[in-house]
């Protein structure tokens, strides 16, 4: 019986090897996407987006696949151009805030009692407050715009990445090899960056992994309101946010579209994310 | 050079006490066997000894004077459990340079073999691992060996190449040994003296 439960599990490790495999796969895949539509913004024809009053409020076709809006501006152009520009505030962003959950969760569990404290009160501090809230004041502070949403999300969306992070380093600085390398007289730093660092890598992945989509939706939820990007700049908030106007004329098109990529791209990147993390967590607990 | 313990007592946070009133000298070259039933605190003993925890009550000293920080501690610990005590995302070439720089006739006479140093540690067995960990604390800044059930869970032919390795190495270098096991005979036929932990604590609790 117990070996039978053996062999199967054994099994299952294997199997899980190579779903782990195949979910890297999937990210470089995703990545290669978000990359490309990043870069792919200035490819694309500028002169599809120009208003072109003859064709406006047209349907989705095999010409325009999303329709026209009510200046016959190309509304797949209009998504895949608001996209680009959504993924690059929420690569920011998100590379930003996972920079930082990781500075300063590792600051937090190396540099002693009054640096913990003080960084727990700050964590504590910034989940104490929606993360909407702060966005739309640092944003509101900073003049609004491209650069105004970046900071914002970075330094609004690092709390929860950084108290993962510093269980993490606690955890591992009670290590049995952590204590010998201190015994061998090896510094701070080098235990930090030698033993710890490697260890917090698949953490920070993740976690950056989960952040991203994240990022995403706030950035469209801030420019719909109106206070993130500029409204001449083609982000998926201002196009829903104009649409708005048009829905209850029968344009479902207008809105229709561009959400639902705006769901594809967070559920995508939120799905390899938490795949990632599962498949993460066992394996760490056996090393 | 002398490894001494002094009135030494321990408990975790405030719990209760482990141990109190703990006296143990080791002299260099000298192996000395500590044993005792399980749960009575040796392994804290040890950790304590090895300065990885800092005694409640009394001292450690080397030669008169207590340890210094942040370098090499000249009383080296090795643990019953190798797989906790390497860092399993490094190469086991990095994880034995940790303790100083190479020594090709010690690695040998333990029957470390060239290709497992570029190993990762799941690729190895345990009597494979603790090969390493002992050979990791027997750098040359270290004068005290404690050795905590160091080969519980080795074959008898392995336990006798390594032990047999610490005791040349122990006569070589003047470094004294101290031996926790259960088993009574290992530690008789190693060992020139015997403490009773047990005995030794009871009578002062």
């Amino acid at each position: 019986m117990n070996a039978a439960f053996n062999i199967k599990k054994r099994k299952n490790t294997r199997k899980q090897f190579n779903r782990r495999k195949r979910t890297l796969v999937v990210t470089v895949i995703a990545v290669i996407f978000l990359l490309s539509i990043v870069v792919g913004r200035f490819l694309l024809d500028e002169g599809r987006v120009a208003t072109n009053l003859t064709i406006r409020n047209a349907p989705p076709s095999i010409e325009h696949l999303f329709g026209t809006d009510w200046l016959g501006r190309d509304m797949f152009t209009r998504t895949m151009m608001g996209l680009s520009l959504s993924m690059g505030v929420g690569l920011i962003g998100a590379i930003g805030s996972a920079s930082i959950a990781l500075m300063l969760g590792m600051a937090a569990a190396t540099m002693g009692k009054m640096a913990d404290r003080i960084i727990s009160w700050l964590i504590d501090l910034f989940l104490s407050v929606p993360h909407l809230v702060t966005l739309i004041l640092i944003a509101f502070t900073l003049g609004g715009g491209f650069k105004g949403i970046v900071i914002g999300i970075a330094l609004t969306h690092w709390p929860s990445l950084a108290r993962v992070i510093r269980a993490e380093v606690m955890q591992i600085r009670s290590a049995e090899f952590v204590r010998v390398s201190q015994k061998m007289g090896k510094s701070r730093w080098f235990i930090a960056a030698g033993h710890i660092l490697p260890h917090l890598i698949p953490q920070v992945l993740v976690g950056f992994l989960l952040l991203f989509p994240h990022a995403i939706l706030h950035e469209a939820a801030v420019t719909f309101l109106g206070l993130g990007l500029s409204p001449h700049e083609p982000a998926i908030g201002i196009i829903l946010s104009e649409s708005m106007k048009y829905l209850s004329s029968g344009m479902w098109w207008l809105a229709f579209f561009p959400g639902l990529c705006l769901l594809i791209v967070v559920r995508t990147f939120d799905t390899i994310g938490e795949n990632l993390r599962m498949l993460i967590d066992p394996t760490s607990a056996h090393d | 050079m002398q490894l001494e313990a002094k009135d030494v007592g321990f408990r975790y946070e405030n719990g209760p006490w482990l141990f109190r009133g703990i006296n143990v000298t080791i002299e260099p070259g000298e192996i000395v066997g500590l044993t005792g039933p399980s749960g009575c605190g040796k392994t804290s003993f040890c950790k304590v000894l090895a300065g990885y925890e800092k005694p409640v009550e009394g001292s450690i000293a080397i030669h008169g004077s207590s340890l210094l920080k942040n370098v090499y501690h000249p009383v080296q610990l090795v643990f019953q459990h190798p797989e906790k005590a390497v860092n399993p995302r490094w190469k086991m070439l990095k994880t034995l340079r940790e303790g100083g720089p190479l020594d090709q006739e010690l690695l040998e006479s333990l029957g470390i073999e060239r290709k497992w140093l570029t190993r990762w540690p799941n690729e190895l067995s345990g009597g494979e691992l603790q090969r390493f960990c002992v050979a990791r604390a027997l750098g040359s800044g270290t004068h005290f060996l404690i050795a905590d059930e160091m080969t519980t869970m080795l074959d008898a032919i392995t336990q006798a190449q390594i032990w047999h390795v610490v005791l040349e190495m122990a006569k070589k270098r003047g470094m004294g040994i101290l031996v926790v096991s259960h088993e009574a005979k290992l530690v008789q036929r190693l060992c020139h003296r015997i403490i009773d932990f047990h005995h030794m604590n009871g009578r002062r609790s």
